[in-house]
């Protein structure tokens, strides 16, 4: 039953990553994904400090709010100091982890969260924070609540801003001419990134969540031709991988969250080859009439 | 040479652009006439792709406004349709040439509507139109670059607008696109339609367009093609008798001038 | 203090070796760091970073010991192998860099957490302190290690200095590089294997996860402050260095500690001061800057306006009241005032019982500006073709911008013309 609950949970929350991963890809924003899901990291500490809980609505918020002035940060010393894009992402993100990870270690005592946990997370202990009613029934892990209620927050967000999130990542000039707010369904975008990391946060770790951002979608970009086929096949790939990187990190006796990604990272490579060696075999097809000849 | 249009399709009053702080475009005044189709001429980095993109309000104003139909940009939305270049977006995007020409549709659907059978009926005979009704299921990576533009030119049909801005549709195309589109254009003209395209070549130019709008930083001149396209007024445009004002522009950027003045 | 005062008095063996090691890893980074800057790689150097730790892993799983030298050649090899990686999927794929990149570096670094738990939890003894290379932690630079890492920074700044003028063209413009016969391929080599190596002496300072910092933001900062590209260098290494030595006190101090967020807190900091306060490119100074120009451009429309009402009735000398002046052209009280202040200090103005009145001085800029005015409407009208009744606007603007040099020109372009396209006459 704890198998169950932890690759659920993980499953959970890497079916939304890749959901928001695929637009971040598509946009050419990966790396603000990967600057946002680090950043976040201080808004999480402080909303712990202040409600001394972890699974506080307030927390997730708080975080969601730090994950978007990341994004406004980035733009404003790109634009204001004038910095190069690559560096105004590479001095905001590295700048607020390490003051994440130092809140980190000089609060040790007062949050329940360690160094460890902020780069691969805690999955394994998801069983055993269980949440229990006041009259004693229980109701399972509480992080499997997390992940449902992150789940179904990113699916309502999908569905209502399809539409407008396939045209502003395609041709954001034309959507802004047939007034799509660009910059709106930017930040919402961006918001609905930081928030899932803040859920996830904790299962998986900073650097892990970028993984499950873009290592499905990328696999199913590169197999599918149409958007929701896209969306569709990543979310699959990211339940597979959830499955088989538990049993290898239960094999090796690993963390589950590297397990995971370290299956993404193999099963992405397998499709690679393949590709490039389709892509040869493909090219030999062509030229070999001309070797004829 | 500045001839005014009778019945303006679009105006420009006064209407200056920065571009990264420097001016690119400098007091731009003219009307441009409905139902014709309109060229804007000029050399590499004359302005020609800001002037459209100021129009469809997607760069800020330094001063000056734009008047469609006598209306503000707002108010008259859903009556333009603004064609991007080709590299503007990423062809590898998974998405299919029916969905492209379907975003046509989007600007009034509003937010929470799926496209219904009337828009998908709108698009198929859009795709008729420009040609690529096999091609409804393509991938859009594995088009050719005439084939890219004839399905943004459906799109921009599937608006089905009243002014069209076009930024250099006829770019990279090969010759059986080129008149294919110009065909299409030379109809939408036809139906009343105002169509305002970049364009590069100066030999073409001659016959496509009806009017002729000529473009260097400034204004040369726009009217009926046969007043302005003159040897003298194309050598105005491309001549380089202007560097006084690249070089003020220059110092704008520098010094980093407002562009206007508050009172 | 007394930790303050004990830790830089220097006089433990330890502590010295530690400031040394500190020292020489942060600034050697941050030197080598200048050029993926200025090649705009900048998040290349994340991906490197965070791909390293697989690289200590196996060297560990595969040796068994924890030799810095063993370690060393592993993370080297999985860092280059990232960037090989990252070019291959950008080149052979439809995935853009930047999802590469993330990729890369996500992967990787799961690979190595993979590895790392499961060596933590075999309870294997010579472990302990691998997982300092996550968060860095200075004070193990003594003995070996200490030798090891400091060599190969020294290696980083004898390669940086003696391929210096090469190394720049080639962050500044390669195809010109190419054209005057360097060996482009060879330097892009030499250049990628020195960032490796970079990262992977600072990831004992300042661990794998941080170690970006280390290549950005002290050049980053050191970009405020100075346009040459050899200040630059020098500028990034002192930065560096600096934050290198608090690091080695924090670790000193407080020895559970991590010693890399505290080196990329003092940097970070620094940085943003620089953004915020360096001379010139900093944000207060271009907004002084801009101050300072609507002041001019406030005082030059003065003079301008007092010339005009001079010119109407002739008595160009006379005292005029604000209210004279207003009349002429609106302008927002408080800041006319102040500005008639200005004006005055400057001496172009002297006031008489609340009234202005010229000085010669403040007599010709009012001229100046006033033909600068007119000269620019008449090109407008005479070269762009104009209608007169729409340059006005445009000579507010320009009347401001035009040197000298461009006034001269504009004069014999136009042959010194009597009168502007409103007809009115232009002074000299």
């Amino acid at each position: 039953m704890d198998a169950f609950y932890i690759i659920a949970t993980a499953s959970l929350f890497a079916i939304s990553c890749s959901i928001l991963g695929a637009f971040l890809i598509l946009r050419k924003m990966a790396m603000v994904g990967d600057a946002i899901s680090h950043a976040v990291l201080p808004g999480i500490v402080i909303a712990f400090l202040f409600t001394g809980s972890r699974d506080s609505i307030t927390m997730i918020i708080g975080a969601g709010i730090l994950g978007v002035f990341t994004t406004f940060l980035i733009e404003f010393f790109h634009r204001r100091a004038r910095l190069q894009a690559d560096a105004a992402i590479g001095v905001t993100f590295t700048w607020l982890f390490a003051l994440g990870v130092i809140m980190v270690s000089l609060f040790a005592g007062q949050i329940d969260i360690d160094q460890d946990c902020v780069l691969y997370g805690e999955i394994a202990y998801v069983p055993l924070d269980l949440w229990i009613s006041e009259s004693g029934i229980n109701f399972g892990p509480r992080a499997l609540y997390v992940a449902s209620g992150i789940l179904i927050i990113n699916l309502i967000f999908l569905f209502i801003g399809y539409k407008q999130l396939y045209i502003t990542t395609f041709d954001p000039q034309y959507a802004a001419t047939i007034g799509v707010g660009v910059t709106l369904w930017n930040y919402l975008l961006m918001g609905s990134v930081s928030m899932t990391t803040v859920a996830a946060f904790e299962s998986v770790g900073a650097i892990l969540i970028v993984a499950l951002m873009v290592v499905p979608s990328a696999c199913a970009y590169l197999l599918t031709q149409r958007l929701e086929q896209m969306i569709l096949l990543g979310v699959l790939i990211s339940i597979f991988i959830s499955v088989v990187g538990y049993y290898l990190a239960a094999m090796i006796d690993g963390s589950i969250a590297g397990g995971i990604v370290t299956v993404s990272g193999c099963l992405f490579l397998m499709i690679l080859l393949t590709q490039v060696l389709k892509k040869r075999g493909a090219k030999t097809t062509v030229s070999s009439p001309e070797n004829l000849g | 040479m500045k001839v005014e249009a009778t019945n303006p399709a679009v105006e420009f009053h006064d209407l200056t652009v920065s571009y990264d702080k420097k001016p690119v475009l400098w007091n731009i005044d003219m009307t441009l006439p409905q139902g014709a189709l309109i060229g804007i001429v000029g050399p590499n980095g004359a302005g020609k792709s800001t002037l459209i993109k100021a129009a469809m309000g997607l760069l800020p104003l330094g001063s000056g406004y734009v008047r469609l139909f006598n209306q503000s940009l707002d108010e008259v939305r859903h009556r333009v349709s603004y064609v991007p270049q080709r590299e503007s977006v990423d062809w590898d995007f998974p998405t299919s040439v029916l969905d492209v020409v379907l975003m046509g549709r989007y600007g009034k659907l509003g937010l929470f509507r799926r496209p219904s059978n009337t828009d998908k009926e709108i698009a198929m005979n859009c795709l008729k139109k420009v040609g690529m009704e096999a091609f409804t299921k393509r991938q859009i990576s594995q088009l050719s670059g005439g084939q890219q533009q004839r399905v943004f030119l459906a799109r921009a049909l599937a608006q089905e607008a009243d002014i069209y801005f076009m930024d250099e549709p006829f770019a990279g195309v090969d010759a059986a696109t080129e008149s294919a589109l110009l065909g299409i254009l030379q109809g939408l003209a036809k139906e009343g339609k105002t169509v305002v395209v970049v364009h590069h070549d100066l030999q073409s130019a001659a016959e496509f367009f009806d009017w002729i709008v000529l473009l260097n930083l400034r204004l040369v001149a726009c009217g009926p093609i046969k007043d302005v396209f003159t040897n003298k007024l194309l050598q105005d445009t491309y001549g380089g008798k202007l560097t006084v004002l690249a070089e003020v522009g220059e110092l704008v950027k520098n010094r980093e001038i407002p562009s206007r003045e508050k009172y | 203090m007394e930790l303050f005062f004990e830790f830089f008095s220097f006089q433990d063996a330890s502590i010295i070796s530690v400031v040394i090691g500190s020292i020489l890893l942060t600034s050697s980074s941050a030197v080598v760091g200048t050029f993926t800057f200025l090649k705009k790689k900048a998040l290349l150097g994340d991906a490197v970073a965070h791909a390293v730790l697989p690289g200590i892993c196996l060297a560990f799983i595969l040796s068994g010991t924890k030799n810095p030298l063993i370690l060393i050649i592993g993370a080297f090899i999985t860092g280059w192998l990232s960037l090989i990686t990252i070019d291959f999927i950008g080149s052979r794929t439809k995935l853009k860099e930047d999802t590469a990149i993330a990729l890369v570096l996500s992967v990787f670094f799961g690979v190595g957490i993979l590895m790392l738990t499961s060596i933590q939890h075999s309870g294997n003894a010579a472990q302990t302190g691998l997982d300092s290379f996550l968060f860095g932690n200075a004070a193990a630079l003594i003995g070996t290690d200490l030798i090891v890492f400091a060599f190969v920074s020294l290696v980083l700044f004898g390669v940086v200095s003696l391929l210096f003028k090469e190394m720049k063209i080639l962050a500044f413009d390669p195809s010109f590089a190419q054209v005057i016969g360097l060996p482009v391929k060879t330097l892009e080599l030499v250049l990628t294997s020195i960032t490796v190596l970079a990262v992977v002496t600072g990831i004992q300072a300042v661990g794998v996860v941080l170690m970006a910092a280390m290549l950005i933001t002290p050049a980053a900062a050191a970009r405020f402050w100075t346009q040459n590209v050899l200040h630059m260098t020098l500028i990034a290494g002192v930065l560096g260095a600096f934050s290198g030595l608090a690091g080695a006190f924090v670790s000193y101090s407080a020895p559970t500690m991590p010693t890399g967020p505290w080196i990329v807190m003092v940097i970070s900091i620094i940085a943003l001061i620089s953004f915020f306060l360096a001379p010139k490119r900093g944000i207060l100074s271009r907004n002084l800057q801009q101050r300072s120009l609507r002041h001019l451009i406030m005082d030059e429309n003065l003079l301008k306006e007092l010339y005009h009402i001079g010119e109407k009735d002739n008595t160009p000398f006379k005292e005029r009241s604000i209210a004279a002046i207003m009349r002429e052209r609106f302008f927002p009280e408080g800041q006319l005032k102040s500005g008639l202040i200005r004006l005055k200090r400057k001496g172009f103005l002297v006031n008489k019982d609340g009234r202005w009145k010229f000085t010669q001085l403040g007599y010709e800029k009012g001229q100046r500006m006033v033909k600068l005015h007119r000269l620019w409407e008449l090109y407008l009208s005479e070269y762009l073709k104009i209608a007169p009744d729409h340059v006005h606007e445009d000579a507010e603007t320009i009347e401001h911008v035009i040197t000298p040099e461009l006034e001269a020109r504009l004069e014999k372009m136009l042959a010194f013309p009597e009168t502007d396209p409103h007809e009115k006459k232009i002074p000299y």
